[in-house]
């Protein structure tokens, strides 16, 4: 076994790739000090001015503020959409399950660009007929943004039902249960892990999503990406990196966290 | 009936919000390509024809090429360290690659125009230590596109490669072992080839995500080495010539279509398992 372990070129490619990934994130965190007003490194003194500007600039709590409510509406319509589909095609197993599977993860699969174009034309076509529900609010957005992370659900939701013992279920239909006692008694009790992770999963990535919210929005749902984006885009604004070294520092956590907890529970 | 009432009732609401809030959009834009300004298949023409659409559709392929190449490279080293590393090792790695996973775009974007700008942390250090006199300019161009978007993806193309590792059965290099074979001749002609499904899944996973990828080219190609997906997005919102937008995203869906369907195929004959 031992000759079989990684030799010291993979060993040093490995770590090339390893501090390739980690470099830009180690960079914002100096940037965020700067005194100055444009992307620089802080020389003789360091500032936490961009800090201060992140709580005391209402625009950027609008915009986390935003970002949450989004996020929120996104992860649970999608997250229960994606329940309903999941446990219907485990219980029925319909002939059209591939097919219908396959419609559901469209939205993952095409390119981004193109889910963001369509997505601007339904939200200017919704909104020739009403101005909840339009181009640039921000149910539109979370909408959206549903469609956009819904493959995402069904798959941890899948994956968390592929592990169900099918033999459970049965006996339960075999005493009696009905198809909701069998739902929420028997099936939704044994995937509860999947289906927190589907949650969980698919607010982060409204949370974090840019690349279709640019095409649907302008002026009135500036969501924290949003606000990002604009800063980086015209000139490079410091304040940029200090959100960034907020974000960076509350993944590092969960992470580490995690980590430390499954090590223990390992032991 | 394809489906009982019983059925469609739980299958039913993600498929139909699907359908109203996705699909038939689709076809919408779809239609749009096909008529606007005129009815028929002119935007088309003008996608393959036209010089300007031509030069960022070859670009757009070069690039995503060389993103696939560098990040399925980058993966597999990883991987490897993941599967086989001393337990130390593999720790260091797994953090390496989820905590950029989890982290938005953006910030990584950010990350990237912080370093290799011309007021950004290399330059200044090169020339504050007399290396360079004039900033060195590693972004705004390809060469920033392509580094983002490795960085971007390599996460994504270390989980398929990890999952194919693990599948290798340590008797067969055990086995090769016992025959005398090098260690380098038990990478390359045992390992490597064991893999090869993970290295399909990867690439895959990579080409079909670059070839759409908006944020990362926009930031840091800054205007200058456009790709398709920011071609449509100037077409949408700068120039309006909504007809040629919605042509080209139509022809980048059926691109990918096409890939993911041979690669299905592949997949049905047992080729990749």
């Amino acid at each position: 076994m031992k000759g079989l372990r990684p030799g010291p070129v993979a060993l040093i490619l490995a770590a090339l790739a390893a501090v390739f990934l980690m470099m830009p994130l180690l960079a914002v965190i100096p940037v965020s000090f700067t005194p100055k007003r444009f992307l620089s490194l802080p020389q003789d003194e360091w500032s936490l001015r961009h800090y201060v500007a992140l709580i005391e600039n209402p625009i950027w709590l609008a915009g986390i503020w935003l970002s949450i409510r989004i996020g929120i509406v996104a992860s649970l319509l999608s997250t229960a959409l994606a329940l309903f589909f999941c446990v219907g095609i485990w219980v029925f197993r319909p002939r059209l399950a591939t097919l219908l599977l396959g419609v559901a993860l469209m939205p993952m699969v095409a390119p981004p660009v193109v889910s963001a174009l369509t997505l601007y034309f339904f939200l200017v076509t919704l909104g020739q007929y009403n101005d909840v529900i339009a181009f640039d609010t921000w149910l539109g957005v979370a909408l959206s943004h549903a469609v956009m992370v819904a493959p995402f659900a069904v798959v941890l939701i899948t994956v968390a039902l592929a592990q169900v013992d099918r033999r459970i279920d049965m006996a339960a239909q075999s005493m009696g249960a009905g198809l909701g006692t069998r739902v929420f008694r028997v099936i939704l009790p044994n995937i509860r892990f999947g289906i927190i992770a589907a949650l969980f999963l698919t607010f982060v990535l409204s949370w974090e999503e840019i690349g279709v919210t640019l095409f649907i929005t302008s002026v009135d749902a500036v969501t924290l990406p949003r606000l990002m984006w604009m800063g980086l885009r015209d000139n490079i604004d410091p304040a940029i990196a200090a959100i960034s070294v907020v974000l960076i520092v509350i993944v590092v956590t969960t992470i580490l966290l995690r980590t430390i907890i499954q090590g223990l529970r390992a032991r | 009936m394809l489906l009982t009432s019983r059925q469609a009732l739980l299958v039913g609401p993600l498929f139909l919000f699907l359908l109203v809030a996705y699909i038939l959009p689709f076809l919408g834009v779809v239609a749009w390509s096909v008529t606007l300004p005129d009815w028929g298949l002119g935007q088309y023409q003008r996608a393959v024809s036209d010089p300007l659409v031509v030069s960022v559709m070859w670009r757009t392929l070069r690039i995503c090429v060389i993103v696939t190449l560098v990040s399925v490279f980058a993966a597999y080293v990883l991987a490897y360290i993941w599967v086989r590393g001393s337990a130390w090792q593999r720790l260091i790695v797994e953090l390496c690659v989820l905590i950029p996973f989890w982290i938005s775009v953006l910030t990584r974007a950010f990350g990237w125009l912080a370093l290799l700008s011309n007021r950004g942390l290399v330059n200044t250090w090169l020339q504050s230590l007399g290396i360079l006199s004039e900033p060195l300019t590693m972004v705004r161009n390809e060469f920033g596109v392509v580094l983002g978007m490795a960085h971007f993806l390599i996460p994504f193309a270390v989980f398929p490669l990890v999952s194919s590792m693990r599948n290798v059965d340590e008797r067969v290099l055990m086995a090769a072992r016992g025959f005398g074979a090098s260690r380098l001749r038990i990478f390359w002609q045992v390992f490597v080839p064991m893999t090869r499904p993970g290295i399909l899944g990867a690439a895959l996973v990579v080409f079909v995500f670059s070839i759409g990828f908006f944020v990362t080219p926009a930031l840091l190609g800054g205007g200058r080495s456009v790709m398709a997906a920011e071609l449509i997005y100037l077409r949408i919102f700068q120039i309006p010539d909504w007809g040629l937008g919605a042509a080209i995203s139509v022809l980048l869906m059926l691109c990918v279509g096409l890939i993911l369907a041979l690669f299905l195929r592949r997949a049905q004959f047992g080729q990749v398992r």
